[in-house]
């Protein structure tokens, strides 16, 4: 992988790395050439990295202390919360930790879309990007059920009642994954169990991911080609792993600041009431991270329908780097594009907005409009932009543009025009 | 040519017949992972549930636990039953009759699964447009015999296997 033969200078090392060349691949990580260009949005996945570790450590901790029964989850809950030795602070963390992770994940897919990373050679990396994605999406939903709230027992119930959808075997479904016939103690045992599961086959789909990485290398803001190692590349030691570590703690800042001074806000106040299998709560809402795709779910007035187009809003995104027909990556050099992305942001953003409102009114028309335009995007914007716009002029390296005085995009394109 | 053709054959066959049978042994040992996580033995014992009737007034209802789900029994009303009857089989989403939805002789009493058919929740009832149920999840409004009338679910709430143990007590399940 590395670009020079490393060999360690040391007896011991040299005998360990004939055997295992675990100190080739310290080594290929340090010296990793990354482009120089790379802006604070490319920090994301050393903090989406954080995260998941975050939540493997706070959550192996928390099972010391939870019970995953029906009868005695809540109890347990609230006892890690009042009885054990900084049991709020893990929890806390924990849950919020959730958040955070969605938070990051979300810049992360958007960093993408922006500067066209998932386009060719990358179209792996982002495709098990999007399956950690997914993964995470089941670990969040099957974390919420687990304190057995009324908020974990209803989103569990309207999540799994998705399954029922499917024609002829719809319920045998759903009581399949119920193991009884409602969700149960059943449920909450093997959602714990997965729960558990999750985050290892995350841990390793990131390897995964890290690796499909290595091969081409980092795509960066000006979103061309570049030769490693040259004058365009730094070693990723010290360079980036510096700018990661500031950007992390700023993160951590805004992290610590919900865990100590906001715990609750972004959950709900229902979920702090027992499961109540005869009552639903007035307004069911997921947590925030879902509640576009929520949104589209109520915006079809027919159940298979409706859950069809959800799963849809994620699938399409594994088609996306066939479906955008660019031959640029970058949308600095995109000025149509460009508008299409941000317009795509405050659809997703809307979606969200809607999501957590109730459906009716202006409401689910703005649900309906947000949803064919989350469509459109995709199956027509992205291949008809990418066939008819009239790109900028791409600067030949990254250095060009930072060698002629200035590192803004937009200048970089006013030295591209002079040449 | 003939001889070559027929080695291949023969290797044919051994491929095919090793890839059966380990496709056997591998359904074999895949089937009770799935299957373990249908409902087991505890789950199936608690399928049905004896209901004391006699203290329901006319027009009341109550709901009672069955199989983890709630179920209402409704005692209905001359007009409610009447109002049930007059609707139009054509205005309904999943055409069916009033007197489908209640045993003979007994029509009073509706029985019948308090679970939304869109996403499980439990409808609210004297509430929404049509005099019977209204679910709070996403909006589906039930009659007063508890057929779908707007909203996304698709089907009408469901009628549970039960039967009159004896004037005053129903067995569901």
């Amino acid at each position: 992988m590395s670009e020079h033969e490393y060999v360690p200078k040391s007896k011991a090392g040299k005998w360990l790395n004939d055997r295992l060349p675990l100190l080739t691949l310290g080594a290929h990580l340090t010296d990793y050439p990354t482009p120089k260009n790379l802006n604070y949005w490319w920090t994301f996945g050393g903090i989406l990295t954080f995260c998941l570790l975050t939540q493997i450590v706070t959550g192996i901790v928390l099972a010391m202390h939870y019970v995953a029964h029906a009868d005695l989850a809540f109890a347990s809950v609230e006892h890690i919360m009042r009885d054990v030795n900084y049991g709020w602070l893990i929890r806390y963390i924990h849950s919020n930790g959730a958040s955070m992770f969605f938070l990051a994940v979300y810049i992360h897919i958007f960093r993408s879309l922006f500067y066209g990373s998932y386009k060719s050679p990358r179209e792996v990396i982002w495709i098990i990007g999007l399956m950690i994605y997914l993964l995470m999406m089941a670990a969040a939903f099957m974390g919420y059920v687990l304190p057995w709230g009324q908020m974990s027992f209803w989103g569990a119930t309207v999540i799994t009642n998705l399954f029922s959808a499917i024609p002829l075997v719809g319920d045998s479904i759903t009581t399949w994954l119920w193991g009884a016939y409602s969700v149960d103690n059943p449920t909450l045992n093997r959602f714990f169990s997965l729960h558990y599961l999750i985050p290892f086959l995350i841990l390793g789909l990131v390897v995964l991911h890290i690796w499909a990485l290595h091969v081409p290398g980092n795509n960066n803001p000006v979103g061309i080609d570049i030769k490693k190692p040259s004058k365009d590349t730094v070693p990723f030691h010290p360079y980036i792993t510096i700018k990661d570590a500031f950007a992390l703690l700023v993160f951590m800042i805004i992290f610590a600041g919900f865990v100590f001074f906001t715990p609750n806000v972004l959950g709900h106040s229902d979920n702090y009431i027992p499961a109540n299998p005869l009552v639903t709560p007035a307004h069911i809402v997921p947590e925030w991270y879902l509640l576009p795709f929520y949104a589209i779910l109520r915006s079809v007035p027919d159940k298979l329908g409706g859950v069809i187009l959800m799963f849809s809003a994620i699938f399409i995104l594994f088609v996306l780097p066939w479906l955008d027909t660019s031959k640029v990556r970058s949308a600095v050099f995109r000025p149509i594009y460009r508008q299409f992305f941000w317009i795509l942001v405050i659809d997703v953003l809307m979606l969200g907005y809607v999501g957590a409102m109730p459906a009716e009114g202006v409401y689910l028309v703005l649900a309906r409009v947000g949803t064919i335009y989350y469509f459109l995007h995709f199956i027509v914007v992205m291949p008809v932009v990418g066939y008819l716009e009239k790109t900028d002029p791409i600067p030949m390296s990254i250095s060009e543009p930072v060698m002629s005085g200035g590192a803004e995009p937009s200048i970089a394109r006013k030295v591209n025009d002079k040449v | 040519m003939s001889k070559e053709e027929k080695k291949v054959n023969r290797r044919d066959f051994l491929f095919t017949a090793s890839y059966t049978v380990g496709a056997v042994g591998v359904g074999a040992v895949i089937w009770p992972m799935i299957d373990q996580m249908n409902p087991d033995k505890a789950q199936q014992a608690l399928a049905t549930t004896e209901v004391d009737i006699s203290k329901i007034e006319p027009g009341k209802s109550i709901t009672v636990l069955w199989r983890g789900k709630p179920v209402f029994l409704k005692r209905r009303t001359s007009e409610e039953i009447a109002e049930a009857r007059a609707v139009n089989l054509d205005d309904l989403p999943d055409p069916q009759k009033d007197e489908d939805r209640v045993k003979e002789g007994r029509d009073e009493w509706l029985v019948m699964l308090g679970v939304c058919t869109h996403l499980g929740c439990v409808p609210l009832k004297d509430k929404g447009d049509f005099n019977g149920w209204f679910c709070p999840c996403h909006g589906s409004h039930y009659d007063v015999s508890g057929r779908i009338r707007k909203g996304p679910a698709p089907t009408n709430m469901e009628i549970p296997k039960f039967e009159f143990v004896d004037s005053n007590t129903i067995k569901i399940g």
